[in-house]
């Protein structure tokens, strides 16, 4: 098995607050990213897929493919927006790099034709990333 | 129907410490031969990354696996205050009885990362210079395990 990985950036606004918490829990629990007039980062997106090298064109999945895909499912639709407000996929949740990240996955996977979503590892800063990967534990792996 | 994918949690911290890499069960030949320059006696350091992952449910109250609110604080407690700026062989208890190396370390840093009591740690890793990392997912993860069970 071979694993390919592609990398898009895109930049958003956000901020974590929780309408069931008082004011004061959401500022405890949230500290600084409870600033309601939001703040912003550039996110780093890597996308891994997993398969074997087609024999005809020696490609996983064709990487152009790719690029298509997470331009579509993720860049237009997470750009330059406000995450609280302007991404349906995330209503009702607080965007997170663990929820947004879970978001991109269950986004992509019904995607990928050729090979299998293997890894979304999405970078809210250099210093912080959160990783979706196949719930081995968990998924359809027909073990009975 | 898409099954939910695992989701971890990983953040990055650093110290900067020196050690010096000597066993006292070789000889001094057998410990130049060993470990090369990093057996200097007046030791060496490095700028040490520390990469954290941790796995847990999402707290549908936060979206988080674990708050950095309460994460950064115990890994500077625990890790970087006790690391940072020291001389790993005599000031860090834990190696006064063993070598040091960065696989060490791993481990020293999984011991002690592994009490934070708010979600389960997965792996620690340690970039030691750009060129050389080490990680450590605990004795359990000497198979095929991606996303097992601790027992």
């Amino acid at each position: 098995m071979i694993r390919i990985t592609r990398k898009v950036e895109f930049s958003a606004a956000h901020f974590y607050h929780n309408p069931d918490l008082s004011a004061d829990e959401n500022r405890r629990v949230f500290g600084k990213c409870n600033n309601p007039h939001g703040h912003g980062h550039n996110y780093v997106l890597e996308v891994t897929i997993a398969g074997e090298p087609d024999p005809t064109t020696g490609m996983v999945l064709d990487l152009k493919e790719l690029k298509e895909i997470l331009q579509r499912e993720v860049v237009d639709r997470m750009d330059h927006r406000h995450l609280n407000y302007e991404v349906p996929e995330l209503a009702g949740q607080i965007p997170t790099c663990e929820n947004i990240a879970t978001v991109i996955w269950k986004l992509l996977e019904p995607t990928i034709r050729k090979g299998k979503l293997d890894r979304v590892r999405l970078y809210e800063s250099p210093d912080l990333f959160a990783d979706c990967t196949a719930d081995s534990a968990n998924g359809a792996g027909g073990r009975s | 129907m898409t099954a939910s994918p695992k989701i971890s949690l990983t953040r990055r911290y650093r110290f900067a410490a020196s050690h010096r890499l000597h066993s006292p069960k070789l000889s001094a030949e057998e410990n130049a031969r060993t470990y090369g320059k990093c057996n200097n006696p007046l030791g060496h350091g490095h700028n040490y990354i520390v990469e954290v992952t941790l796995t847990g449910p999402v707290d549908p109250a936060t979206g988080m696996i674990a708050n950095l609110g309460d994460l950064d604080p115990f890994v500077e407690r625990e890790v970087v205050e006790a690391f940072d700026y020291k001389y790993l062989n005599e000031e860090v208890a834990e190696f006064q009885a063993i070598v040091p190396t960065t696989e060490n370390v791993c481990r020293e840093i999984y011991r002690r990362i592994g009490k934070f009591p708010l979600a389960r740690l997965e792996r620690i890793r340690i970039e030691e210079t750009s060129k050389n990392s080490f990680d450590y997912s605990g004795e359990h993860a000497t198979g095929n395990t991606r996303g097992a069970t601790r027992s």
